[in-house]
């Protein structure tokens, strides 16, 4: 309890809150890092996704990029950038996007390809051509599973964006950081908070994203993942 | 650009007579992460196997069991450790409080999908048949959940291992140590070394896994084919 008040006494410590070190400005490092390489990891996984699905070509790749990327550290992820680009937040970026593109890419494919078959050649029996089948019925119908892997990866970039600091990327993880190597639990431990609440905020705000986006028609009940099948199916399964 | 002058300069990206010279420690940490990950999937599967069962019969038990599965599920990992260090210090027991909180929702999720997929005439004839609740349990529904939780374990097998490399930075080892000291010493061989060995664990575990579930359940493979 005793380091409860502690942590209470930094977070309310005005030094904290003012300057080119305190928590707003490494609040705001973190949000940028996470943000530019969630919105970087959309422009290439997005497209390459629902077009895969749109043509159902691919799927093997866009299912199993997935799970390779799973198998995949972030924290080596983030080191071996750090090996090739040198310290700074460029490895931080590359590490971020690469982390990101895997679960954005699965989902957006799974969904655009797995919209039922009859729904689909309904849409084709009414005259729609194919650019307007995917725009009009494949895409709308996607959103919930293309959400949940925006969701997936968008959390999973604040979790490892916590571990830039230690290429030189800053973000809230400096605390984190210099609290283990100074073993100072009452900084670890502020940082630690900060980082859990921006996590449970993100998914948070993404979860209520994704039930506003999705489409009147099918809200209400929760994704169902098949999972039946004998390999573990990326779509809704969260990634970590 | 001055950063991809780094992409070719200085040494190259695997050092092998470090390797050679390493091969004992490289051995032992394997075996640390294998150990840390197995026991973090063993208990996660205790604590999830009954909650799963339980929140899969009493449907209203279902809502609050993921929701805090859920969170503890997006807090990252680093901060779940950290958080934890005051209470357990930097020891092993932090480790695997923090791996196992990861898998629960994995788990459960899958526990609780599989039990929802046995067909309900399948159920009504082993009630027929004479079966007790907790024997049609053992006997017939968890059989056939059973492709769908060995499904969560190897998600959630998968995911430890890559998450073990992170309780380097809380002092405990594993092929993160290895990692680690890469970025300490910007020394790139430790790092493609450990983390290698890492995503060669996590593709081994989850063939093994496969070929576990394969066996457990003969008949899926006829009905695969």
């Amino acid at each position: 309890m005793e380091l409860l008040a502690d942590v209470w006494r930094w977070f309310t410590d005005p030094a904290q809150w003012q300057g080119r070190s305190s928590i707003p400005v490494h609040l705001w490092q973190h949000v940028r890092l996470s943000g530019v390489s969630m919105v970087l990891a959309l422009v290439v996984a997005l497209p390459v996704g629902v077009v895969l699905g749109h043509v159902r070509r691919g799927g093997v790749l866009a299912v199993n990029v997935s799970n390779i990327g799973r198998a995949v550290p972030s924290f080596a992820l983030l080191v071996l950038a750090f090996g090739a680009f040198g310290i700074g937040t460029t490895p931080a970026y590359v590490a971020l996007v690469a982390l990101a593109v895997p679960p954005v890419l699965t989902n957006a494919y799974v969904g655009v390809a797995e919209v039922d078959a009859q729904i689909r050649e309904s849409a084709v029996a009414m005259g729609m051509r194919g650019r307007e089948v995917l725009r009009r019925i494949e895409l709308p119908l996607a959103v919930p599973l293309i959400m949940a892997g925006v969701r997936t990866a968008a959390v999973q970039v604040v979790a490892t964006a916590t571990l830039a600091d230690l290429v030189g990327g800053g973000g809230l993880g400096r605390y984190i950081i210099l609290g283990l190597r100074t073993r100072d639990n009452v900084v670890a431990f502020g940082g630690a908070l900060l980082v859990a609440l921006l996590a449970v905020l993100t998914e948070l705000l993404l979860g209520r994203a994704q039930r506003r986006l999705t489409p009147r028609g099918i809200r209400g009940d929760e994704i169902v993942v098949p999972q039946g099948s004998s390999t573990p199916r990326a779509a809704d399964v969260p990634v970590a | 650009m001055p950063v991809f002058a780094q992409l070719y300069s200085r040494e190259a990206w695997i050092d092998w007579s470090w390797v050679a010279d390493n091969t004992d420690r490289l051995r032992a940490a394997t075996w640390e992460h294998v150990a840390l990950t197995v026991i973090a999937v063993v208990i996660g599967l205790a604590i999830s196997l009954p909650l799963g069962v339980a929140a899969a019969r009493w449907r209203r038990l279902y809502t609050p069991v993921i929701s805090v599965t859920g969170l503890l599920y997006t807090i990252p990992s680093l901060a779940l450790f950290v958080v934890l260090v005051p209470v357990t210090g930097l020891t092993r027991t932090t480790a695997e409080i923090g791996l196992v909180s990861y898998t629960l929702l994995i788990l459960i999720r899958n526990v609780v999908a599989g039990l929802d997929g046995v067909p309900g005439d399948i159920r009504e004839a082993a009630t027929g048949m004479g079966y007790g609740e907790l024997r049609r349990l053992v006997r017939v529904e968890l059989p056939i959940a059973l492709p769908a939780i060995m499904a969560g374990v190897r998600i959630a097998t998968v995911t430890t291992v890559g998450l073990v490399t992170i309780t380097a930075l809380i002092g405990q080892g594993g092929l993160g140590t290895f990692i680690l000291t890469g970025l300490n010493r910007d020394f790139r061989t430790p790092v493609v070394v450990g983390s290698a060995l890492s995503v060669a664990l996590a593709v081994v575990a989850d063939l093994v896994l496969l070929a576990v579930q394969r066996t457990l359940t003969p008949w899926t493979r006829a009905a695969a084919t």
